[in-house]
């Protein structure tokens, strides 16, 4: 190194680390746009492509058996309708399981033992992977057929799905309630609020949209789950009629698009294309209204 | 004037149905915290309860043995347990390097603040695409498109046994490059979040001090989120141990053992989700057998994931 550059403030781009500082730079944004790739490549071809089958029929029509007859393929309605039906029933069972739990965590014992294990086992809860669900589920519903002597059953596979969604519910719930400030419990206990009131008209409805995006992305996350389905609802290629229908096997998007992908059949693969056209919309509607509810609700530009 | 109350201040008893409300919401939300402990315990308890009878016949054999062999009763998980492990150490190692580059790239003032929010935005929303579509992409498109390349990869270098099956289609290498996908988001907003949280002073001295800015990111940030990232990337570990579809879809779904990564191989999930539907009698059991391994390997990178982020906690 010479003298000069070495006493020169003025900024020097030969420098060795200059020159590293650029190559690195153009590196990290390498990797940016190599991780954004698949997003828009898959984005694309499941819009692109699954759009294209996308009329009247296929969304209302019931898959028909598998054969190379483009005609007679048939539509995804029952697995649209099977998707929507165990989603439901997912939520009935997470939304006041996870709401209630977080409500303790926050409300109820902050940092207690109870609080922290619950906190640990919700966390845990949220890493087992959901074919352990499925695989739980199979044990102790499906292969008991402790369901009026039913196996395979839509009930099973929304049982399946609420394990995934509860740890993501309580979590926002917990994070939303503790972002509440204490002023307004304080207050509220001012007036002579008993606690039930204070949680039910305060905290809960300041805390309700946070609440309410994170029931949302466990919702949508939960219906494009498909492997505890596999061997919980399986599959089923004809609409519900009736209650009773609940307790047998269940079309679902995500399922049909498994089965469907593996076909040799070239009508079924485009169902198959079709179905994740749907559920890729739905799925990105979910998120995106989700981080629009979320931002609505935020403390730190709101006027609490 | 009258006077609004006697007294300034009344107290108010609390009637008892108020009393009986109050404490009935308490036990409520008690109860609906305890199903987290009740289901996490269950589940283990009937995953190990169902495999006992494989665990009592086959012991540690079963986690080094690759016979799979419904007909004759014969059972050993070592190809889908290797083929869990390699698969996503192996995406792992690729996604770290793009992840956190990602997470630098749209955390330091390199960009402007829109491009970066697009960015981050579109890499939370590839975590919203299913697993079965990345599958579906995965098998019509991801696939043929780099079967070329791989074939080049082969022919070239095909002597080393880890090239040395010609790729037909599914196999290892393509499980590895969806899995990569599919833990790239988790990375980038965990590493993204503990980046964010380093303080600006940090930063300031740094520069301050003369450093550039990459010596700053080594030297300074990245030290101080390390606990953040590191727990990003367990928990993508943990998430990619366990990850089913895609990889059910594109891996081959095959029980016999190769050192190539071209050649078709198995996960523990992609097994249970390829045979546990017309499994049964001693085969259930040892699927079972295949699902506690995999929960406990979970549990174990989850929970020191946890502890990690404990222990190593923002020094600053």
């Amino acid at each position: 190194m010479n003298y000069s550059s070495q006493k020169s403030l003025t900024f020097n781009p030969s420098l060795t680390r200059n020159i590293g500082n650029k190559v690195l730079t153009v590196a990290s944004a390498l990797f940016a746009i190599i991780s954004v790739l698949p997003l828009i490549l898959v984005i694309s071809y499941v819009l692109i492509k699954g759009g294209s089958y996308i009329n009247l029929d296929t969304l209302i029509l019931e898959p028909e058996p598998p054969g190379d007859d483009l005609l007679s393929a048939g539509g995804i309605g029952p697995a649209i309708t099977g998707t929507f039906i165990m989603s439901i029933i997912a939520s009935i069972i997470s939304i006041p399981v996870g709401v209630g739990g977080g409500i303790y965590l926050a409300e109820y014992s902050k940092s207690g033992k109870f609080a922290k294990f619950i906190r640990f086992g919700s966390n845990v809860l949220a890493g087992v992977p959901s074919i352990i669900a499925g695989v739980f589920i199979y044990a102790i519903i499906v292969s008991t057929k402790i369901l009026f002597g039913s196996m395979f059953s839509g009930i099973a596979g929304g049982i399946s799905l609420s394990i995934l969604m509860v740890p993501t519910i309580i979590k926002t719930t917990d994070e939303a309630l503790k972002l509440v400030p204490n002023d307004m419990r304080r207050a509220a206990f001012g007036v002579g609020a008993s606690k039930f009131t204070m949680i039910t008209n305060i905290t809960l409805p300041a805390a309700f949209s946070s609440i309410s995006t994170g029931i949302l992305l466990a919702l949508a996350r939960a219906a494009g789950e498909t492997a505890p389905l596999i061997f919980t609802a399986l599959f089923s290629r004809y609409y519900i009629t009736s209650f009773d229908d609940l307790f047998y096997e269940m079309g679902s998007l995500s399922v049909l698009i498994y089965n469907f992908a593996l076909e040799p059949y070239e009508a079924q693969n485009q169902l198959a294309w079709a179905a994740s056209f749907i559920l890729v919309v739905v799925l990105l509607s979910l998120n995106i209204l989700s981080r629009w509810i979320g931002k609505l609700g935020d403390f730190s530009k709101n006027k609490v | 004037m009258k006077k609004a109350s006697t007294s300034k201040f009344s107290l108010r008893t609390r009637p008892t149905s108020e009393k009986l409300v109050d404490i009935g919401f308490k036990n409520i939300v008690v109860v609906m915290a305890s199903m987290v402990a009740i289901v996490l315990f269950s589940i283990f308890a009937v995953v190990y309860y169902e495999s006992t009878e494989s665990i009592s016949r086959y012991g540690l054999r079963f986690l080094f043995s690759s016979a799979w062999n419904p007909v004759k009763d014969e059972y050993g998980a070592f190809t889908a347990i290797y083929g869990t492990l390699f698969t996503s150490i192996a995406s792992l190692l690729i996604a770290i390097p793009l992840g956190v580059g990602t997470a630098i790239f749209i955390t330091e003032n390199i960009i402007p603040e829109y491009i970066r929010n697009v960015i981050g935005i579109m890499v939370e929303l590839l975590a919203a695409i299913p697993s079965v579509v990345l599958g579906l992409w995965a098998v019509f498109i991801m696939e043929p498109f780099i079967r070329p390349f791989l074939n080049i990869i082969y022919e070239l270098f095909g002597f080393i046994p880890f090239f040395g099956t010609q790729p037909l289609g599914a196999g290892m290498m393509p499980a590895i490059l969806i899995l990569v996908v599919m833990i790239l988001p988790i990375i980038t907003s965990i590493s993204k979040d503990s980046l964010n949280q380093v303080p600006s002073k940090l930063r300031q001295a740094a520069y301050g001090i003369g450093a550039s800015r990459w010596t700053t990111i080594f030297k300074v940030i990245i030290p101080a989120a390390i606990s953040g990232i590191t727990g990003g990337v367990l928990l993508a570990l943990g998430r990619a141990m366990g990850e089913t579809m895609a990889v059910t879809m594109i891996i081959g779904n095959s029980n016999n053992f190769s050192w190539s990564i071209f050649a078709p191989s198995y996960t523990i999930s992609s097994m249970l989700a390829n045979q546990f539907g017309e499994a049964d009698g001693s085969q259930v059991s040892s699927l079972m057998y295949a699902a506690l391994i995999l929960m406990i390997l979970t549990l174990l990178v989850n929970v020191f994931a946890q502890w990690i982020v404990k222990r190593l906690s923002l020094k600053y």
